[in-house]
């Protein structure tokens, strides 16, 4: 009785899962569809006769915003984690007079809408000459991740014992040492949440590429399906094929990074 | 506080260990004599973070404001300079005719995304707290949405509602129902991008609604069961009112990051047909970088009054997160 009831919910929490997963099933199922099946009355719920050419259109067309998302991307993560790495262990450890106030800066910082930055960083980056450059999107990306680093860095520093520190203190290691020697190597893990979120974060960036970066030559992936939805409303197979190339992080993250997703997910809100 | 310890033991290994232990670093009157005084050396770590800061929240902030309060045409992106109009761009935002659509269609949308986006999250944190066989698996799926880029999301739901060639049409016409044009028509796209952002957001709501119901001890159950309460009281005498601060806490943040919304309704309609699912962050883009001239003025006001708004519920916020580390 009590196995079948078992068994029982989990195929209710599958049917569950099925329904909220089925739009990216879709997404998968249309990114194969030949596009004359595509305007098919009603759709085909499978691939039946699958095509491959939205793939290749995205290979031979994509390749450029695919590798300009990665710089972007990995370029915004080295930013954030510089940055939010010392302040989390000042803020954490050292623990200056002020630094509340810093945190709490930090807080209001992450309510500004992006909007609003993005109007700002137009007008600051067209006077400094980085409008449509990479740089200028690694820039304005590490806004969207450098409060949340120092929010998990601070989290997860100060859980390393006072003790340690201190003994490192005794031997003549000197705050930087203590922070590169000790400190880092033993949250490890918090960088790596940090670093995936903030990868994520730049890799979706639709709102500062489509206004920083919207006649560069070197563009991101979002502007790469944006400008396909534009100019050519027909080829939904082909625009559904880069969307799925687009969610590859996501996916990678979520099969190989699980815990650290939650992590940061529960951390991020709910930390004081 | 309770609810935070689960983030302790996630980062487990080595960390989560010794969380007894915290303040600050011990130091011996000998060494702090020796070495720089420790405040300075504090200040020296969080220096490049403050220095951020100003450069790139606080002065894009003020460019901002300033921009608002200018009268900012091509001309002047040229030359560099821009009259001051005082309140000119706010009066002119004001009376517009966009503004009384935007201003209800923001609050329709944040309010239903939210009320749905909770419950629904609640609902399948209750669903997956208890014990069968994949629960972990099912749970981590729930996820991806969450986790995909934005954009891709709105593509796929604007190809979904897709008048002629849309799944959902498709099973409406199924069902014996009439076909709808759901993003082109003025009454259903604001409900069109609000079923999409409600499916974006309940893989967070669930999250955090799950973290909450693990730092409900098991204990307060038992008691419960064995004084032969139902399950449905349980769940509204004890694990609701239980819940409430994460409860709080989750629904403000939703409300700051709803009031940020761009990309799902930007793909999907672009806040049209006409006005009808345009929204403040959606108005103030269409401004100042929907194409034709740029009216970075008038945008740079329509955003300042959104920002009040977020400030606003960002406040309540932090008044409730504080209140909730001192219990």
């Amino acid at each position: 009785m009590r196995k079948l009831r078992a068994g029982t919910t989990t195929l209710i929490g599958v049917v569950l899962t099925a329904v909220m997963l089925f739009p990216l099933y879709w997404m998968v199922n249309v990114s194969l569809t030949q596009p004359t099946m595509l305007r098919k009355d009603p759709p085909s719920l499978f691939p039946f006769d699958p095509t491959f050419d939205g793939y290749r259109a995205v290979l031979s067309q994509q390749g450029p915003y695919l590798l300009t998302s990665l710089i972007v991307g990995l370029g915004t993560v080295a930013l954030t984690v510089a940055l939010s790495a010392p302040a989390g262990y000042a803020l954490a450890k050292l623990r200056p007079r002020g630094g509340g106030t810093v945190s709490f800066i930090f807080l209001i910082a992450q309510m500004i809408p992006t909007i609003i930055m993005a109007m700002g960083f137009y007008l600051i980056f067209n006077s400094w000459g980085i409008l449509d450059t990479p740089w200028g999107l690694i820039l304005a990306d590490s806004t969207l991740a450098v409060p949340f680093g120092v929010l998990i860095f601070t989290a997860f520093m100060s859980g390393i014992p006072g003790e340690l520190l201190a003994a490192a203190h005794v031997d003549g290691a000197g705050p930087w040492r203590t922070f590169r020697s000790i400190v880092m190597p033993i949250s490890r893990n918090s960088v790596v949440t940090v670093a995936l979120f903030t990868f994520l974060w730049a890799w979706s960036d639709f709102m500062y590429a489509s206004t920083l970066d919207r006649g560069g030559s070197l563009q991101p992936i979002t502007m790469g399906i944006y400008r396909y939805i534009g100019n050519n409303t027909q080829d939904w197979n082909a625009i559904m094929a880069t969307a799925v190339v687009a969610s590859i992080p996501a996916t990678f993250l979520l099969v190989i990074a699980q815990r650290y997703v939650a992590a940061g997910v529960t951390a991020g809100a709910l930390k004081d | 506080m309770r609810i935070a310890k689960t983030t302790n033991t996630v980062d487990g290994d080595d960390v989560g260990r010794v969380t007894g232990q915290a303040g600050p670093v011990t130091r011996t009157p000998r060494t702090r004599s020796a070495r720089l005084p420790s405040h300075l050396v504090a200040w020296a770590f969080l220096a490049p973070v403050v220095l951020y800061l100003a450069v790139f929240y606080a002065y894009p902030l003020g460019r901002n404001v300033d921009l608002s309060f200018r009268d900012y045409t091509l001309r002047s992106f040229i030359d560099g300079t821009a009259k001051f109009s005082g309140f000119d761009n706010y009066v002119e935002v004001i009376h517009s005719p966009t503004f009384v659509p935007a201003l209800t269609n923001t609050a329709v949308f944040t309010f239903v995304s939210i009320a749905f986006q909770f419950s629904i999250g609640l609902a399948l944190a209750v669903f997956f707290f208890k014990k069968f066989p994949l629960a972990a698996t099912l749970r981590a799926l729930f996820l991806v949405p969450w986790l995909l880029p934005l954009l891709v999301s709105a593509s796929v739901w604007a190809w979904m509602l897709n008048s002629e060639s849309g799944i959902v049409n498709s099973g409406l016409e199924h069902l014996g129902m009439h076909q709808i044009n759901w993003l082109t028509s003025p009454q259903w796209a604001l409900v069109s991008v609000l079923i999409a952002n409600i499916w974006i957001g309940i893989p967070f709501n669930l999250v955090l609604m799950y973290s909450g119901l693990q730092s409900i001890p098991g204990e307060v159950y038992e008691a419960a069961s064995l004084d032969g309460a139902s399950k449905w009281q349980v769940f509204w005498r004890i694990t609701f009112p239980l819940l409430r601060p994460v409860s709080a806490i989750t629904i403000l943040l939703g409300l700051v990051y709803t009031l940020k919304v761009f990309d799902i309704i930007w793909i999907m309609t672009r806040g049209g047909p006409g006005n009808s699912s345009v929204t403040f962050a959606i108005w103030s883009y269409r401004l100042g970088f929907g194409g034709g001239s740029p009216d970075l003025s008038p945008a740079a006001a329509v955003a300042n009054l959104l920002i009040l708004v977020a400030f606003a519920f960002g406040l309540v916020y932090i008044r409730m997160q504080r209140r909730l580390v001192e219990l």
